[in-house]
């Protein structure tokens, strides 16, 4: 229960809610609810495995994850965008697909066992700042690396250049957006689909790097979910995304750990002498996701915050405004 | 979307808002998506090696072929049917509880606490002991959505999340019990029910009815068809259900004519737990007979889908569910073990997409 090592594994898992909870806001702010991130994780997870287990290289295995959750993100995009389907429904269904697949193309693939191909390796001179060196900069995957590499460019992209602006205009009043000569439907796709993409990376970087194997669904056990939850809670903004990532990858860990030492605190520990609380603790990630959507829900009402306005609305060309 | 092209050809094909839906129209256009669903799916059955017609063949034989496998179909529809209504209840308000599953683990936690816990001792009559059985499943299943219920309509919380999470935390709640309360010698099961505890089956009646033996459909079924009954009342009868739908329809117009919007979101979710409780209860009295692990293959989830193919219309749950029951069923046997699961996402990602063709229509006309 060393807490240097618990949140330095926290950061390698938060990694992966980091990449999903992004692409969800990516998304989002383009006006696109997309609930099918669990399925889009799944089909990244299934297919980078599969494929790194088949040509030994993690990085294929990796643009394989991002192709074919994109293309998921393609089809929930021609239903939404185009034939106006409601979003809830059919992001569920692309859970259902994506999961699916998934369980179908990765029978077997659990018996390949664990790989490991992508490098980890630590940051000369930052891993040598006291508790964040070793923390963050420390025998780390290359992908919690790019994961630091992503956040700003993320909320430089969003907030600072044009394609931002437009971004969040066709989130915000696609009308209006239409009127200035942006193209809604097609940015909406290239935005669906991007965040498909990152999902699929989160789904690699969980089957790659941070529990590497096959598990079917206790692959991701959930995780998209969470990511879904984390957006709202980070009010569609990177760096409170990466706060909440981080923080939960750091819960996961500490529910794996605490049942192992004989003492905590100084305390004998209830979850040493009867093991059977732990399921308590495995409730722990589900339940705080909750508790962060009321704290998140009592901040939005007071002010009003963060959501897109036309997030979950179809747009119409030629039908008033909403 | 009203587009025209010419693309230089003897026609011309464009899309144009449809006036009026001819009422055919829509139950020929969710047979159609099924259709091509089942066609998509054996596309992938044939990818990763597999005889797509064979599967078929064998869903259908395996689910439908006699009337002993038609029993069991039923009884595999049961829970179906109960958490389609449940959904159906909660879509038809526009309430998106995606926690029938957690709420079917509670309802079955609920069912078997009254009788493990010898709250219901073994002398007490078979029929009393199931009514309690039934009243503490339901109940557990409506106590998990009145959290989602409440959050939703006291702070806007999203519901889908809170609800998918409290699947996880029933699943992990039910682990508690069966592994660390009622764990039968370190197993994950607790002990066998009383016979008091379960439901009838057909083939109790084998000794005046021959033909019945081995028949494995029990009361549940018959339970929830009144539940069907129940909820097509509320729903299309009752000034309850007129406010239901009318907040689902439009939630303005509901608000200007007094509909109260807060305790609505709260008692439809927690009818809507409810009846998926008593899915977790009929599940229990009528098939396991013990707490166990593992009680649902996602009956949860299929009731989503279950009810979308309804037009979340309750009587038209009991066919649909007789017909997921039988996929899930026969795909037990199926390998590779995602094949149901795949054919359910693709039957649904059929329907929301063919929705389009009730709102358009595509022309075709000569160019002169």
């Amino acid at each position: 229960m060393d807490p240097i090592i618990i949140l330095q594994a926290g950061v390698a898992s938060g990694t992966v809610l980091l990449f999903a909870t992004l692409g969800e806001i990516f998304a989002e702010r383009s006006g696109v609810l997309n609930l099918g991130v669990e399925g889009m994780m799944l089909m990244g997870a299934m297919s980078a495995f599969s494929v790194t287990v088949a040509t030994g290289n993690g990085w294929l295995g990796l643009l394989a994850a991002m192709a074919l959750s994109g293309l998921l993100a393609i089809l929930h995009g021609i239903v939404t965008i185009h034939f106006q389907a409601d979003q809830v429904v059919s992001g569920l269904a692309l859970t259902f697909l994506g999961t699916g697949l998934s369980l179908v193309f990765g029978e077997g693939l659990s018996k390949a066992g664990a790989i490991t191909s992508l490098p980890k390796f630590s940051i000369p001179l930052l891993t040598s700042i006291p508790i964040l060196g070793p923390v963050f900069f420390t025998e780390q995957s290359v992908m919690v690396y790019i994961g630091y590499a992503l956040l700003p460019l993320a909320w430089f992209y969003i907030h600072r250049t044009r394609p931002g602006l437009h971004l969040r205009a066709i989130g915000e009043n696609p009308t209006a957006a239409d009127a200035m000569g942006i193209n809604v439907y097609r940015l909406r796709y290239a935005y669906v689909a991007f965040g498909g993409m990152l999902c699929g990376l989160a789904g690699g970087t969980i089957s790659l790097a941070v529990s590497p194997g096959w598990f079917s669904e206790l692959t991701t056990s959930g995780q998209g979910w969470i990511a879904v939850g984390l957006v709202i809670f980070a009010q569609w903004d990177p760096w409170r995304a990466a706060f909440g990532s981080y923080a939960f990858g750091a819960l996961r860990r500490v529910i794996l750990d605490i049942q192992g030492p004989q003492t905590l605190l100084g305390f004998p520990n209830p979850f040493f002498i009867n093991p059977y609380w732990g399921f308590f603790m495995q409730m722990l990630p589900y339940a705080f996701t909750i508790i962060v959507l009321v704290i998140g829900s009592r901040g939005a009402l007071r002010q009003r915050l963060g959501a897109p306005a036309a997030l979950g609305v179809p747009y119409v060309r030629g039908e008033r405004g909403h | 979307m009203t587009t025209q092209k010419t693309l230089g050809l003897p026609f011309r094909i464009w899309i144009e808002p449809r006036l009026s839906v001819p009422a055919w129209l829509s139950p020929a256009i969710s047979v159609g998506a099924i259709i091509v669903a089942l066609l998509l799916g054996g596309v992938v059955i044939a990818l990763v090696g597999g005889d797509p017609i064979a599967t078929y063949w064998h869903i259908g034989k395996a689910a439908f072929g006699n009337l002993g496998v038609f029993s069991d179909t039923l009884v595999m529809a049961t829970p179906l049917i109960f958490v389609g209504l449940a959904c159906s209840l909660a879509f038809r308000m526009k309430l998106w509880n995606i926690g029938a599953e957690g709420q079917f683990y509670m309802g079955a936690l609920g069912a078997s606490a009254v009788i493990l816990s010898g709250l219901v001792p073994e002398s007490t009559p078979r029929p009393l002991t199931l009514f309690v059985m039934a009243i503490a499943g339901l109940l557990s299943g409506a106590a998990w959505g009145f959290l989602p219920g409440f959050l939703k309509a006291r702070l806007k919380v999203n519901e889908i999340i809170t609800t998918l999470m409290l699947n996880y935390i029933a699943i992990a709640l039910v682990n508690f019990f069966v592994f660390a309360v009622w764990s039968e010698g370190g197993f994950q099961m607790s002990k066998t029910f009383p016979r008091t505890a379960w439901f009838p089956r057909l083939s109790d009646l084998s000794q005046q009815f021959p033909a019945l033996r081995g028949l494995t459909t029990h009361l549940g079924l018959g339970l929830a068809i009144l539940a069907v009954g129940v909820v097509w009342y509320i729903l299309y009868r009752s000034r309850w259900g007129y406010e239901i739908r009318l907040l689902g329809d439009n939630p303005r117009a509901a608000e200007y004519a007094g509909i109260n919007i807060v305790s609505n979101t709260v008692l439809v979710m927690m009818t809507s737990g409810a009846l998926a409780g008593l899915a977790g209860m009929s599940e229990i009295a009528g098939v396991v007979h013990r707490l166990q692990t593992s009680i649902s293959p996602g009956f949860g989830f299929t009731g989503i889908i279950i009810a979308w193919l309804a037009k979340l219309n309750p009587v038209a749950v009991i066919i649909v569910s007789i017909l997921f029951g039988g996929l899930i069923l026969a795909g037990r046997e199926i390998q590779p073990a995602g094949v149901p699961r795949l054919i359910q996402g693709i039957i649904l990602f059929m329907l929301i997409a063919s929705d389009v063709l009730l709102r358009y229509q595509v022309k075709i006309e000569r160019v002169k």
